[in-house]
């Protein structure tokens, strides 16, 4: 720990955002990365734990303490070796990650944690603004070759990990481009597409093969790709949204939102944002209308930002659960995650929020969506009488979640079993009940987070190794 | 019956690990005149030393006394006369006792045997004689072991011409006897035609009236040398009672088994096995003498003075010392050592003048010398000099030339017999002498690559190299240790895991490297020696290295060293395959380089492939130290480790004392190197390797000390390590001799782990070092059984008193199944008939039990202090102060009903805050000998952190740097802990008394000497167990688990039968009820708890306790901090109620009513052997399982209250004769005479007067009390204020100590008419800890003049070595001479010396203090004492003084330290500030 008294002597640095007038103009990221010197500051306030929840907290094990260390002293390259070592993408998880790290900060028992998350971004776009980041092509290779299914980060981080140990990766993206989630569900402002080209790039230099726009068990047959590969990984996420089975939903003008952030996200695409170009008769945009989005996540956050660069006339959200609490409960102590309630850039856009709310009804005029037909619910979610209201909307957009990955196709193809939830059952080696075949990330977890798909993705790249016959790494 | 009647070795009792101690003494005629009287007053010498040995269950079976004279030819004549046997003239015949084993036959046995040995070294059997026994004197259990007493003479042959070939031929029967051993049980006590040992199983007072020889008038000698024995076992040993041959010792040699192995590795067989220490040591000083050198030389030899360091030593002594250096490496320890051939007289200290020695010379010529003074009644009148021993000096006598010869005189002459200089300048090769040769080794692989192949991690990169290379001292962290043993853990570890350092307790103190460094020494003379039974310029033909860590150049030069015929050989340390078959044929190759002519041999892992392995350096190390020994070729080279291996401090320690010479790592500089490289650190290559060696250097010397050995010649070999966790056949092939007491990995297991980590190395070559993990938590790390996950759980669980959580937790910590982690991880109950748990002794009854460990206000801080006491008190266990006193406000009792005060009281080594109402308000008081995570190591509060109520309570100033010594200096041996509990006692009767320990291999022999020493209660604490700050290598690598310790010490108290005496109390990371039954089951009657308990405060193992950070305000002194503690007293007694719930459901289901019943029920635990781990399949808990069987009258807890024999104490007068002054407050004078067994006197009056005034005790001289003669030791301890001793007459060592208040006056006899500037008035260690009053001392002190004074004002004529060491305050005039080190680590405080003759520049350690002139507040203030010390004493160097004060005050020098007088200067300038601005 470079400076022991740092975290007394300085106080946690804010998200440096953007005017909010300024980026809701664009789709450019809503916050500045940190200077240098303040990243540095940041760093000081790292207490370099015997015990740190935080790395314990975060679901790879980043070495959050040393490579904090490492920044106050100024040996970024060192920091980013460390960081590099657990966490293939921080550039989004620098981005995106709810940051459970911070949550088990030990500073944040009793002041404010540390701004982890920001750290680990500055770290690594020092890399590649340094030219630091650059392609390690692996010295042996093992002549194995394993096939991944679907570019998410669990695809991804599972790729890159059997990469580096030596194996012959090839990774199939139904999608055009690669990313998964993180290309099409994030939107821009929240995760530029540049930096997913950048790292790709970056990983076909180290041998990792692409290939895109195949639908495997459509495009290529199961047994093909088992008897061409000596490993497979199931990747594909979990898709099917879950749905809101009410009177109206018939109507037109209410949408998943999944489709509707893929959508805006290929209107905006790179290069010079000018985007796909979408058949106008299937084109969802807010501009103008009334906007609803159902569900209080972080789906629905990104749905309210991008409506509101679309330019809604209003947006409200609403949710189902109660209001969360502002600040930790006792349920809930330290180190936990806590469910607090959470402010985000879009929110501060412009968005009327409101909780324990019940949809009950969809009702239009004519096949369009006019308005919805809500109550308030207790704190058993159930409906109190009386408490009937409507709300006008032209345009609803459905973010409460996925239930489990698409079974058609390739899953029910290659005949893998499922768990009670629906999603690809494994046992504790990530394997399914197909020999070869191993999954990981949502389709195996559930939706999930992006980290905990990198550490899907990783787990599964080691007990592949091993079921190739190769020594444990350490 | 063996006359060394221990108990075989059974469960973890080994009787290698017996200590004993003593007091010891002679009394001598100078002028040799042979009398009845020298007799009778020896033996008067030894009753009065009683109190210094020890009885155990048996009251009236002593641990051994005895005596040496001079032989009685008179009586001899006489006694032979009735056998029928005709004696030749005195000098020509030899005698002496046997002990033989009372079994019909075997004396006839043994007469054939003896006798046909005489006639085969041509001398005469004239026959036996039964030695007169009245056995009716002795105890029981003596009785019971008691051999037949023989006495044996033998005349010498014709071919023998003088006496001194007589006693050569004498010395060869007698091996001979005892090697064939006719009838095992054959001692024979001495056999010589000069002296005489009359000894046994007996109690000082008895040894004249059981040999009734010794009560005939014609029994004669002009000189009685005693001794009386502490030992710390009671088992019956005849044979081990002093005096021996040729000398008594009153002390231990540390370095025991290193000299055994020493001169077996020279093939020298003159060590009886079986003997002690002291035994061994008087075989080899006989060897020597009977080579023909003076006793006195040899004496020198084997204990010589700190030579090293000691710049105002004549050059020609330290000649001799470093030629002696060249062929013996020292027999170090504490020791007092009286000596006699017969003829001369002579006694010596070791370096470091631990143990105490008095001396008397009286007008008559006669002198009496012992650990005390007042042994022998002498009138005033007739004293001519009263002198004590001084250190690395020798007192000697010479009866033939009818004088004392001086300390100069006689190493003049020794030093003057043989040109030693010349020969160490045509001899010895220095390092620094030789051409400088530069290294070019590269290694093959890339850095990365080869610190994975051995073992590297960030760690040892981060935690370790850089703390050391950076600021060139040993890495320091806190809390203990939670991670799995080596041999449990499922990682690969490296071989230096798998030891533990040994330390000192109790029986020998260990020693203070930083501040004592004078005594320290870590010179290397390596290559081939010669005989050491002859002198001979090539004797010194060797080669002279400082330090034991070479640089590459360094390692280069010996590597091609050209002078003197050396010649270096290198060879290889890697192997492809077979482990087994590569040691042993390295031990070939260097047997094969030996016959070869090679001097020495470079043993070197350079080269590592993914082929080739490196074995185990310290397996390399071991094996090969050892096979040489068993060979007797260990002396013929000098063994050189190159490796990548060592880089801790551990690492090298064990490297050296399993044997090498000297060390090259290199790996470690490269990694330093890599360091600076990445800008890991901002200094050079260069100053970081050096600052490295250096830190290396420090903890190697630290490691040394703390087993209270000072010297690296004397270390290397002595295998002062425990294994943990390795196979009986592995230690004894390569670790011969090393304890290891649940065996464990074998080679193979060995051999796996190298191979495991040399492949996961090659087998992911881009992958980072590993985490580590073993100093701060990593998921992919080493175990640790504190985490977040059982951290949080424990949180949670105390703060919404959630048992449902608490199980979760406890779930975490019992079920180790698949990370076992502790030794009791391994055991499961086993099944019984379970009980309803209502039977069960109540959740009260039991949290009554439990206590928490010593955490001082300091290490956390003050809410966290007090309400862990409020917690404890609410439950009725007990809270322990720590070292550092505590606020007299916090014992009054709040109107809410909690009370803040501890119930434990601890004294510990720095004394802070120890006053007479500390003392008082205690319900127990705790003497620390060692804590576990830094066994034998003192510790430092860095003046930063002494803030202004620290300070308060420590009575201290702020900002002042505080150091604990290592040591109690009031506890050098085992007698010296027994009057320290005396003192205690008799300050407050009405507090139990106990004594911490920590677990390592001997503690059970050391709790039963704690035990006989009157403890209360004995506290074991594991070595895991926290700690605020201390070194890394020390946390993890010190001090063994408790589960050994506890289960050693129940097991030897049972033996003992001294178990029912003394209550048992473990502690050292206990988290769960399972831990607190299993700690039952093995002994313990109650319970600590430390690290838990912080954690349920809120603690979450930052592990910034040393940078007083603690952002979660526990562990820090920061007030700003201290505010964010968030603890209550519930969440802690929410935590023990659970633990007690635990238990009480493990006590139904084993079937146990009560915890008194399950105390030692070994019988219902076994071990799981479903969940061993890969490591331990061939571990064996047989020996901590093992119930000893014994009689059933032996109480196996604690049933009866210990003796503490102060009934009849001289303050129990003291407190009749003042009770009506102690009601009134009105004055008194009292008149008593006091001699030597009148022991703390004043201490249990300074008691009762705080019990009613409490701190401010009563007005100045309100109680004067006039003594005369010679006090006991320990007078005037812990006087308080009000209070006046005035002492006409001698006082022995601890006077003042602790003094709160009190004044004290100590004068000569008015009889007497020496000069008291001259002559020794008061014994060592004295105003100890002293708080505040006033002294008055008309002589000379011993060593350790005020030591750790925090206030007190003294006047004195003259100190010993170490004056005013560890001095936080108070102001000492000496008006004479100093010793060596003066003012060692003195933080605070002013002394002022009258510099005569101007040494005390030479004299001062100056790394704290600075010499100034005096000022005028100085020089009034310095009047002003003098002027009291002439009134109160009437002194003549007083007087003098004062006569020319103008003149004579410009011979005082002001000793200032720097950082008081800087703090003191801030004072005043802020008080002027304040002053300014109020203008």
């Amino acid at each position: 720990m470079g400076n022991p008294k740092g975290f007394l002597k300085i106080k946690r640095g804010k998200t440096n955002y953007r005017p909010v007038a300024e980026r809701l103009k664009d789709y450019d990221l809503v916050f500045n990365l940190r200077l240098k010197r303040e990243t540095r500051d940041q760093a000081a306030r790292c207490m370099d734990c015997g015990t740190p929840f935080c790395h314990w907290a975060c679901p790879i094990g980043n070495y959050i303490p040393e490579w904090n260390d490492l920044v106050y002293s100024e040996n970024w390259e060192k920091a980013f070796d460390l960081l590099n070592a657990t966490n293939c993408l921080p550039e989004v998880t620098g981005r995106v990650c709810p940051a459970l790290c911070e949550a088990g900060c030990v500073l944040g028992i009793n002041d404010d944690p540390v701004t982890i998350r920001e750290n680990e971004l500055a770290i690594v776009e020092r890399a590649f603004k340094t030219g630091y980041l650059k392609p390690h092509i692996p010295k042996k290779r093992t002549g194995k070759k394993v096939a991944i299914v679907g570019s998410g980060p669990a695809g991804l981080s599972c790729a890159v990990e059997l990469n580096r140990l030596g194996h012959y990766v090839t990774l199939f993206e139904k999608a055009d481009k690669l990313g998964g989630i993180m290309r099409y569900g994030i939107p821009d402002f929240k995760l530029e597409k540049t930096i997913l080209d950048r790292r790709i790039d970056i990983w076909k230099k180290e041998g990792i093969e692409f290939k895109t726009g195949i639908n495997v068990g459509e495009n290529i047959p199961a047994d093909k790709l088992l008897a061409d590969y000596a490993a497979v990984c199931l990747a594909g996420g979990s898709r099917v949204p879950r749905d809101l089975k009410v009177p109206g939903r018939e109507l037109n003008g209410i949408v998943f939102a999944m489709d509707y952030l893929t959508q805006s996200n290929r209107r905006v695409a790179e290069p010079l944002r000018l985007g796909e170009t979408i058949p106008a008769d299937q084109i969802i945009d807010a501009k103008g209308k009334k906007v609803v989005v159902i569900g209080g996540g972080d789906t629905g956050s990104d749905c309210v930002g991008t409506a509101n660069r679309q330019g809604a006339k209003c947006v409200v959200q609403i949710e189902v659960m109660p209001k969360p609490q502002e600040c930790r409960t006792p349920s809930c102590p330290w180190p936990q995650y806590p469910i607090l309630l959470k402010t985000t850039s879009s929110h501060e856009e412009g968005c009327e929020r409101h909780w324990s709310i019940i949809t009950k009804q969809f009702t239009g005029s004519g096949s369009r969506i006019t308005k919805l037909l809500c109550a308030k619910a207790d704190s058993k979610l159930q409906e109190i009488p009386g408490t009937d209201f409507e709300v006008e909307a032209d345009l609803v957009i459905l973010a409460v979640g996925f239930v489990h990955p698409e079974k058609k196709g390739l899953l029910q193809n290659i005949g893998v079993d499922f768990d009670q939830r629906g999603n690809v059952k494994t046992d504790n080696n990530f394997q399914t009940s197909i020999k070869k075949v191993f999954a990981a990330g949502d389709m195996h977890r559930g939706q999930s987070l992006i980290v905990w798909a990198i550490w899907e993705g990783q787990q599964a790249a080691e007990k592949i190794h091993q079921f190739l016959d190769c020594p444990k790494p350490r | 019956m063996k006359l060394n009647n221990y108990p075989h070795n059974q469960g973890l009792y080994d009787s290698a690990f017996e200590h004993d101690s003593c007091g010891v003494g002679f009394v001598v005629d100078v002028k040799g005149r042979a009398d009845n009287t020298i007799v009778k007053q020896g033996l008067q010498v030894l009753e009065r030393l009683a109190h210094r040995g020890a009885v155990g269950a048996d009251p009236l079976t002593g641990d051994g006394a005895g005596i040496l004279i001079q032989i009685p030819h008179e009586f001899n004549v006489c006694i032979c006369e009735q056998q029928g046997i005709k004696l030749p003239p005195a000098g020509a015949y030899g005698t002496g006792l046997v002990f033989i084993s009372n079994n019909e036959g075997l004396r006839g046995i043994c007469e054939d045997a003896i006798s046909k040995i005489v006639a085969e070294e041509g001398q005469i059997f004239l026959g036996w004689r039964k030695v007169p026994v009245n056995d009716q004197v002795i105890g029981q259990s003596a009785r019971d072991n008691q051999p037949d007493i023989e006495q044996i003479f033998i005349a010498k042959g014709k071919q023998v011409n003088n006496q001194a070939d007589f006693e050569k031929k004498l010395y060869i029967i007698r091996r001979k006897i005892e090697k064939e051993n006719p009838a095992s049980g054959l001692y024979i006590v001495s056999l010589s035609s000069r002296t005489v040992v009359y000894k046994g199983l007996l109690m000082p007072n008895q040894v004249s009236k059981y040999f009734l020889d010794l009560q005939s008038p014609l029994i004669k000698s002009a000189i009685a040398l005693v001794h009386s024995r502490y030992s710390t076992n009671t088992f019956p040993s005849w044979d081990l009672a002093q005096p021996f041959r040729f000398l008594a010792h009153n002390g231990e040699i540390n370095t025991l088994r290193g000299n055994i192995n020493w001169m077996r590795a020279r093939g020298i067989d003159a060590i009886v096995p079986g003997g002690s220490d002291s035994a061994a040591l008087d075989n080899v000083f006989e060897l020597l003498v009977l080579s023909g050198r003076p006793i006195a030389q040899v004496m020198m030899q084997l204990i010589p003075a700190a030579w090293e360091h000691n710049r105002q030593m004549d050059k020609k002594l330290k000649d001799f010392y470093q030629y002696n250096a060249c062929s013996m490496e020292p027999w170090d320890g504490p020791a007092a050592i009286a000596f006699t051939d017969g003829k001369n007289v002579g006694a010596v200290l070791d370096r470091n003048g631990l143990r105490p020695a008095r001396y008397i010379v009286t007008h008559d010529d006669l002198v009496v010398m012992a650990s005390e003074v007042g042994v022998l009644d002498i009138a005033p009148q007739n004293i001519k000099q009263s002198g004590r021993i001084e250190p690395g000096k020798m007192f000697y006598i010479d009866t033939e030339q009818k004088r004392i010869i001086t300390d100069e005189e006689v190493t003049d002459e020794i030093c003057s017999q043989k040109p030693y200089g010349k020969w160490l300048n045509d001899n010895l090769v220095g390092l620094e002498d030789l051409p400088a040769i530069s290294s070019d080794e590269k290694e093959k692989l890339e850095i990365n690559l080869l610190l994975k192949v051995f073992g590297y991690t960030r760690e040892d990169l981060k935690n370790i190299l850089r703390p050391m290379s950076e600021k060139g001292s040993e890495p320091v962290g806190s809390m203990g240790n939670d991670t799995p043993h080596a041999v449990l853990s499922q990682r690969p570890q490296l071989l230096y895991n798998y030891f533990r350092q040994l330390f000192a307790q109790v029986t020998n103190p260990p020693i203070d490297p930083i501040r004592e460094e004078l005594v320290m020494s870590l010179h290397s003379y390596l290559g081939p020696q010669r005989d050491i039974l002859k002198e001979s310029p090539e004797h010194c033909h060797r080669l002279f290295v400082k330090e034991p860590l070479l640089s590459n150049d360094d390692l280069e030069k010996i590597r091609h060293i050209r002078k003197n015929s050396f010649k270096t050989k290198t060879l290889s340390l890697l192997f492809e395959q077979d482990l087994k078959n590569a040691v042993q044929q390295l031990c070939g190759e260097v047997e094969k380089a030996i016959s070869d002519g090679v001097s020495f041999v470079v043993l070197s892992d350079r080269g590592v492939s993914e082929k080739q392995l490196a074995i185990p350096a310290l397996l390399a190390v071991g094996a090969v130290h050892h096979h040489l020994i068993r060979k007797a070729l260990r002396t013929k080279v000098g063994l050189i480790l190159e490796s990548g291996e060592p880089r801790e401090v551990h690492h090298f320690a064990l490297l050296l004392g399993f044997g090498i010479d000297l060390i090259n790592p290199y790996l470690a500089y490269e990694a330093i190197a890599l360091l600076v490289e990445q800008k890991e650190i901002f200094i050079d290559t260069l100053t970081a390797e050096n600052n490295f060696r250096s830190a290396i250097n420090h903890g190697i010397l630290k490691i040394l000390s703390k087993m209270g050995i000072s010297t690296l010649g004397s270390y290397r070999g002595a295998q002062i390590f425990e294994a943990l966790g390795l196979s009986a056949d592995f230690i004894e092939k390569y670790f011969e001799g090393t304890p290891s007491r649940i065996g464990g990995a074998n080679l193979a297991i060995i051999e796996q782990e190298t191979k495991m980590r040399h492949a996961a190395a090659f087998n992911n070559q881009d992958a980072l070092l590993a985490s580590g993990g073993l100093y701060q938590w990593r998921k992919d790390g080493e175990f640790h059984l504190w985490n977040p996950a059982s951290i949080s759980a424990l949180q949670d669980a105390v703060r919404r008193n959630d048992e449902h959580r608490y199980k979760e937790f406890a779930e975490l910590i019992n079920n180790q199944a698949n990370n076992p982690t502790t030794l009791r991880s391994l055991l499961k109950f086993k099944t019984a008939t379970p009980i309803a748990l209502e039977k069960v002794e109540s959740v009260e009854s039991i949290l009554k039990r439990f206590a928490t460990g010593a955490m001082s206000y300091g290490s956390i801080s003050g809410p966290v202090h007090e309400t862990i006491a409020i917690a404890l008190n609410r439950i009725g266990g007990k809270s322990n102060t720590g070292e550092g006193g505590e606020d007299a406000s916090r014992f009054v009792r709040l109107p809410n009903g909690d009370l803040k005060r501890s119930a434990i009281k601890q004294v510990a080594s720095g004394r802070f805050g120890v006053n007479t109402n500390y003392l008082i308000n205690a319900d127990e008081i705790q003497i620390k000998i060692a804590q576990g995570a830094k066994p034998g190591e003192g510790g430092q509060l860095p003046g930063h952190k002494v803030s202004e109520i620290i300070a308060k309570t420590r009575f201290t100033t702020p900002g002042v740097t505080l150091i604990s010594p290592p040591p109690h200096h009031d506890i050098y041996s085992i007698e010296d802990l027994a009057q320290l509990i005396f003192d205690l006692k008799n300050v407050n009767p009405k507090a139990r008394i106990s004594v911490k320990l920590v677990s390592e291999v001997g503690v059970g022999t050391v709790a039963a000497g704690v035990a006989k020493g009157h403890a209360d209660m004995i506290l074991i604490s594991g070595g895991d167990g926290g700690t605020g700050a201390s070194p890394l290598s020390s946390i993890k690598h010190a001090g063994l688990p408790w589960e050994l310790g506890l289960s050693e010490t129940h097991q030897t108290l049972v033996l003992n039968n001294l178990r029912s005496r003394v209550r048992l109390q473990t502690d050292g990371q206990l988290r769960t009820g399972r831990d607190v039954a299993i700690a039952a089951l093995l002994g313990a009657e109650e319970f600590g708890f430390s690290t838990a308990i912080l954690i349920t405060c809120g603690c979450v193992m930052l592990r910034h306790c040393h940078l007083n950070n603690c952002s979660v305000g526990v562990a820090t002194q920061d007030e700003c901090l201290a505010k964010r503690f968030a603890g209550k007293p519930e969440y802690i007694i929410n935590y023990l109620t659970f633990i007690a719930h635990e238990l009480r459901q493990i006590m139904a289901q084993l079937g146990i009513k009560n915890m008194d019943e399950m105390v030692g029920r070994v019988d219902l635990l076994e071990v799981d052997q479903a969940i061993l781990p890969w490591k331990a399949k061939g571990i064996d808990y047989s020996k901590i399982l093992f119930r000893p069987a014994i009689d059933p009258s032996v109480k196996t807890h604690c049933t009866i209250a210990q003796e503490h024999g102060i009934d009849a104490v001289l303050d129990r007068k003291l407190l009749e004769l003042s009770a009506a002054a102690i009601k009134s407050g009105e004055k008194i004078k009292i008149n008593v005479a006091i001699k030597n067994s009148d022991r703390s006197t004043g201490a249990m009056l300074s008691g009762e007067i705080c019990n009613k005034y409490g701190v401010k005790g009563l007005s100045d001289d309100t109680i004067n009390i006039n003594l005369h003669g010679i006090a006991g030791q320990s007078f005037g301890a812990w006087l308080v204020k009000g209070v006046t001793f005035e002492l006409e007459g001698m006082a022995n060592d601890y006077v003042g100590k602790g003094i709160s208040g009190g004044k004290i006056i100590i004068y000569p006899s008015r009889k007497a008419d020496y000069s008291s500037e001259e002559n020794i008035i008061i014994g060592n260690t004295t105003f100890y800890g002293a708080i505040s009053g006033e002294a008055y001392i008309c002589g000379l002190a011993g060593e350790r003049f005020c030591i750790r004074n925090s206030g007190l004002n003294a006047v004195v004529e003259g100190v010993g070595d170490h004056g005013c060491e560890y001095m936080t305050g108070g102001r000492v005039v000496i008006l004479g001479k100093t010793g060596r080190n003066f003012a060692a680590g003195m933080s605070g405080g002013i002394a002022y010396v009258y510099d005569r003759h101007g040494e005390l520049t030479e004299k001062c350690n100056t790394e704290m203090v600075e010499l100034e002139a005096m000022k005028t507040d100085d020089e009034s203030f310095v009047l002003g004492q003098i002027e009291k010390h002439l009134q109160y004493t009437q002194s003549k160097v007083a007087k003098r003084i004062i006569g020319n004060f103008q003149k004579e005050i410009r011979r005082f020098v002001k000793v200032m330290p720097k950082e008081y007088r800087r703090v003191l200067e801030e004072r005043a300038l802020s008080e002027k500030e304040k002053e300014e601005v109020e203008v």
